[in-house]
């Protein structure tokens, strides 16, 4: 192989898993540090520089970092990277000096933001301390989209949301809200520089069957209820309640029901367990609930006797796979099953729609009847329109909203000072030694074997009469300082100088892990397998040296290295040293 | 500074037929200076009896004093372990040895251990053909005490602070042939896989299997003008032959060009399968091993590699004809007969 190029930011980069894996790229290590050293506020700033909403993600995140997260690969379970974050939230003090602060020196730019979620948030975060005129439009009464109108109260407590939706409010956003955009040519004719669309994914797809028609005074579409019971129109429901669906939308319907008098709540989806689509946390606080989940059973039609709904019928299946492992579900040939209810939650999906951008505008749109939008630069075919968050390529979660919304600020800041758009700004990385002492660094590198600790809960029997009580208390800050002891320090990089190195193996003898060889070079495949453990994780680097001085190479297998240093501490030469990589996505402006 | 080694292993680390991976034969973390050479010879004992499948019960490791002689607190850490005094270690191994014959015994020294302090102990258990593996890990100084020179040091070599040593060096393998040793090797701590092979044969030898490994000291003897610096030893290394090492009943699987193959049967039917590179050597020909170590030595070479092989001699249990069952099986009343057994021995003596 050829020696790796480090200087490549990507290289380093790629090593720190759960940077890697976090759309928004938020430097998890660098916080969880600073949360064991007890600088919440600090470990929240670097959060909101990334992520925005550090409170309402510590809480509610798909969280994609943790199963990347190196400790996998070395024991069972992540980092509580998640839980951490709302640590930080939970304990920080006060940020009037770290957010900046209005009024701003305008730039004579003038921005329409569609949407009030976390996408377009987002772009007003970055964009405003630019001087950029900002002004905001939602049909809501206020502003935070799904975060506000979808995620029950339970999880996520509504002053959390106020708290991080008004730190961008403030920032002298004029916002527009109780006003719903019937036409993008209207917007387009006003004397915006650019639009940004963030709406979301806003419809909740049907079921139709049988008796769908006759029962609908029963039968709910799972958002609309949601955002109704958010805004308190909708109070109770029935005793007997179905949830139909699989993913986190069922979950928080089934939950949200327990909470508004239903008892006996059960969630019937599809697909087998395991092939649902809820996150398996969201699985288990349902399930302790008392929600059974019922999977393999398809619905067939909805019982409705004398004008009322009485449950439904489900046929039963099982999952078959072809030889491409294409699922298909084939019926068991037993009879229908009926389940009994008073009320249906339908939690099947959601779609995009945008019945308010005229066809005749010019803008593309695909077979799906989805606009046509940039992958990198998030433009439509209308050069001043934007889109970010679920508007761009469907529903997904709010670290991507966020992620895909930064990537549009940048986009509108250089099509405003009119630069190339595909010129996209580098991220901002720097590698510095942790050297100390001679045998001393300035990270934590101590590997402790703790489990992950769980978080704890309020009691269910409190929780399930309150909608509004969140059930996750958070880890207090003794229990949170151990969690953060347990990251391995993935940023701070094992950086080898081959000229320093004299072969005395001590490197090789004392890695825990053996992730260090010497051999004769090959390719990339044939040095996999001469390692003194096999390199089998495919996803993971070789770190290669040029040649030494008996020809030979040194070879680390990224793979299981657990940040420990002791190959810098047993190198004579300090060959191998330890190297902080902060890197730092670009930010519109930069 | 890391006192401890973090417990996580990797998670596909190979198993040997006992179902243990390499950690089960690792000890304490090291204490030597970083880089030292000791601590890749320690690492090569662990793979050593690790692929040999040895039980680390059933192995004792001995030692003097000295940084070598601190390394078995590094290594086969559910092993039994003897720290002597200063150039000890050979008197203790053979009471130890002659008490329990069932004990894999592995001595660790320095060449100050050895050279000096201990030559007398050391010649004697060569003489003897004491059943057990003598690795000297050779820095050519005094590394514990700051690095005075020892008796190893090559004549002419210079020191850290600049002296060159104006005395003959003792050749430990030279000396260990002249005293009738049965197994004489010699290799270098940065050279693993020249290493491990002999190692493993020296512990499945019957006899004295001597191994002296070449080992940089490299806070007091790793400099320019030192003839045990890691630059100058791997610029001088000559082989006597490559060798693997086959354990009994398996199959053969490096292959070499013709003519300079030669396989060496062991007692216990392991293979020593040697790819010679020295010219007209021959590993059962003492005369020829002798010749081998004093022309390499005249042309400022350090010969590696397996040196002489002989398993016809007998150990000094053989010798001895002592009692096949270790002492510490056998009930008290058959060890200790009483007295009455005492005067019926005098009495056939008188
Ligand atoms: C029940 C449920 C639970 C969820 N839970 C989580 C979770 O725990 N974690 C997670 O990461 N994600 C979760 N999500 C997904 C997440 O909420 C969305 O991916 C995210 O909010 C998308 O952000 P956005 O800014 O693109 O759009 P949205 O948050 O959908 O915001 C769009 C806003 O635009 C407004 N709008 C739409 N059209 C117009 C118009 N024409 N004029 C004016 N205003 C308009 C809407 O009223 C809305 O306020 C959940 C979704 C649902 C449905
Ligand atoms: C009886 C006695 N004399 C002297 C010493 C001091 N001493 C300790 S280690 C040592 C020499 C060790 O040299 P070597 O065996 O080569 O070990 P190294 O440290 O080089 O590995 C000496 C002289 C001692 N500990 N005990
Ligand atoms: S161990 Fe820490 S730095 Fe490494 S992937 Fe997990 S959370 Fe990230
Ligand atoms: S830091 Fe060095 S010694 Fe520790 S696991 Fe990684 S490569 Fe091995
Ligand atoms: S002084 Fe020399 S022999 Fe002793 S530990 Fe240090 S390097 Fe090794
Ligand atoms: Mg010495």
């Amino acid at each position: 192989m050829l020696p790796t190029n480090t200087k490549d930011p990507e290289y380093y980069h790629k090593v720190v898993d759960c940077q890697y894996a976090c759309p928004a790229h938020t430097p998890v290590p660098e916080y969880i540090r600073l949360i064991a050293a007890g600088k919440y506020t600090e470990a929240y700033i670097v959060n909101w520089e990334s992520n925005v909403f550090p409170g309402v993600l510590g809480r509610t995140c798909d969280r994609p970092c943790e199963p990347a997260c190196r400790r996998v690969r070395v024991e069972e379970q992540p980092v509580a990277i998640c839980r951490l974050k709302r640590v930080a939230a939970d304990h920080k003090g006060d940020l009037a000096s770290y957010i900046p602060q209005g009024p701003f020196p305008p730039n004579g730019k003038k921005i329409a933001l569609i949407g009030g979620g976390p996408a377009s948030l987002t772009v007003a975060r970055d964009l405003a301390p630019l001087g950029y005129e900002i002004h905001l439009f939602d049909e809501q009464p206020a502003g935070g989209g799904m975060m506000r109108t979808q995620i029950p109260s339970f999880r996520l407590p509504i002053s959390v949301l106020e708290e991080e939706v008004g730190h961008i409010l403030n920032m002298g956003i004029h916002t527009q809200f109780l006003t719903y955009v019937s036409s993008l040519r209207s917007v387009l004719e006003q004397d915006y520089d650019a639009v940004f669309v963030g709406t979301g994914a806003p419809r909740g797809r049907d079921l139709q069957i049988p008796g769908r028609n006759e029962a609908a005074k029963n039968v709910h579409i799972g958002i609309d209820w949601l955002q109704s019971v958010a805004f308190e129109h909708t109070k109770q429901i029935g005793k007997r309640v179905i949830v139909l669906g699989g993913g986190n939308t069922a979950m928080d319907c089934c939950r949200t029901a327990r909470r508004l008098g239903g008892e006996e709540v059960k969630v019937l989806v599809r697909s087998p367990f395991a092939e649902m689509k809820a996150s398996p946390w969201e699985k288990e606080d349902a399930m302790h609930e008392d929600i059974p989940i019922l999977d393999n059973h398809v619905p067939v039609s909805f019982i409705v006797e004398d004008g009322v709904l009485k449950g439904m019928t489900f046929d039963k299946v099982h999952a078959v796979y072809d030889e491409n492992g294409k699922r298909s579900l084939v019926s068991t040939g037993e009879p229908h099953v009926r389940v009994d209810a008073d009320d249906v939650l339908i939690a099947i999906g959601q779609e995009n729609s945008f019945p308010w951008i005229e066809r005749d505008l010019g803008m593309e749109f695909d077979k799906w009847d989805m606009p046509v939008v940039d992958p990198t630069t998030y433009q439509s075919t209308i050069p001043t329109v934007f889109f970010g968050g679920d508007a761009a390529f469907g529903p997904k979660n709010i670290i991507t909203a966020v992620a895909q919304a930064h990537q549009a600020a940048i986009s509108i800041d250089l099509f405003c000072s009119r630069k190339e758009l595909r010129e996209r700004p580098h991220p901002a990385v720097n590698l510095v030694s942790q050297k100390m002492g001679i045998h001393e660094w300035s990270y934590d590198s101590y590997v402790t074997v703790d489990k992950r600790f769980v978080v704890p809960q309020a009691d269910k029997k409190l929780t399930l009469c309150d909608r509004k009580m969140e059930v996750e208390l958070g880890f207090d800050e003794a229990t949170a300082w151990k969690e953060a002891e347990r990251c391995l320090n993935c940023d701070i990089q094992t950086v080898f100088t081959e000229k320093l190195c004299i072969e005395c193996d001590a490197c090789v003898d004392i890695c825990p892990t053996s992730c260090i060889t010497f051999t004769t070079n090959g390719d990339e495949a044939d040095l996999r397998t001469r390692l003194k453990a096999p390199a089998t994780n495919l996803s993971q680097s070789l770190l290669v040296s040029a040649p030494l001085a008996t020809t030979r190479v040194m070879v680390k297998d990224e793979d299981v290295c657990l940040h420990c240093g002791l190959c810098a501490e047993r190198c004579p030469t300090a060959a191998w040293d330890m190297q902080l990589f902060s890197y730092y996505t670009a930010k519109a402006g930069a | 500074m890391s006192f401890v080694r973090p417990q996580f292993r990797h998670p596909h680390l190979p198993k040997n037929e006992l179902g243990y991976t390499t950690r089960e034969y690792e000890g304490s973390l090291s204490t030597l200076c970083a880089g030292c050479g000791h601590d890749s010879i320690g690492a090569a004992i662990v793979q050593a009896c690790f692929e040999m499948n040895i039980e680390p019960h059933q192995v004792a490791k001995l030692s003097g004093i000295g940084c070598s002689s601190k390394t078995p607190a590094y290594f086969l850490g559910n092993s039994h372990g003897f720290n002597t005094v200063h150039g000890r270690m050979p008197s203790v191994a053979t009471g130890a040895n002659m008490a329990n014959r069932d004990l894999i015994y592995l001595g660790v020294s320095g060449d100050g251990d050895t050279a000096s302090i201990g030559m007398g102990q050391f010649v004697h258990a060569v003489r003897r053909n004491l059943n057990m593996t003598y690795i000297v890990m050779n820095n050519g100084c005094y590394g514990l005490t700051k690095g005075q020179d020892s008796a190893t040091a090559d004549m002419g070599s210079k020191s850290k602070a600049g002296s060159v040593n104006p005395f003959e060096a003792i050749d430990l393998c030279g000396l260990a042939l002249e005293l009738g040793a049965s197994f004489v090797a010699q290799s270098f701590s940065g050279d693993k896989q020249q290493l491990i092979p002999l190692i493993k044969a020296a512990m499945h030898h019957h006899g004295f299997a001597f191994l002296n490994v070449i080992s940089p000291c490299v806070t007091f003897n790793n400099n320019v003008g030192s003839t045990k610096s890691y630059d100058y030893v791997r610029q001088h290394v000559q082989a006597t032959a490559t060798m693997d090492f086959v354990p009994p009943a398996t199959e053969i699987t490096t292959s070499y060009a013709e003519g300079a193959d030669a396989n060496v049967t062991m007692h216990d039917g392991s293979l020593l399968h040697l790819h010679k590179l020295a010219q007209g050597w021959d590993p059962s020909d003492r005369m020829s091993a002798i010749e081998a170590l004093q022309r390499s030595r005249m042309e400022g070479k350090v010969l590696t590699g397996l040196v002489y092989y002989d398993d016809k001699g007998k150990d000094l249990h053989d010798v001895l004809n002592t009692s096949a069952r270790p002492l510490n099986s056998i009930p008290m009343t058959e060890l200790c007969p009483g007295s009455a057994k005492l005067r019926e021995i005098n009495a056939g003596l008188q």
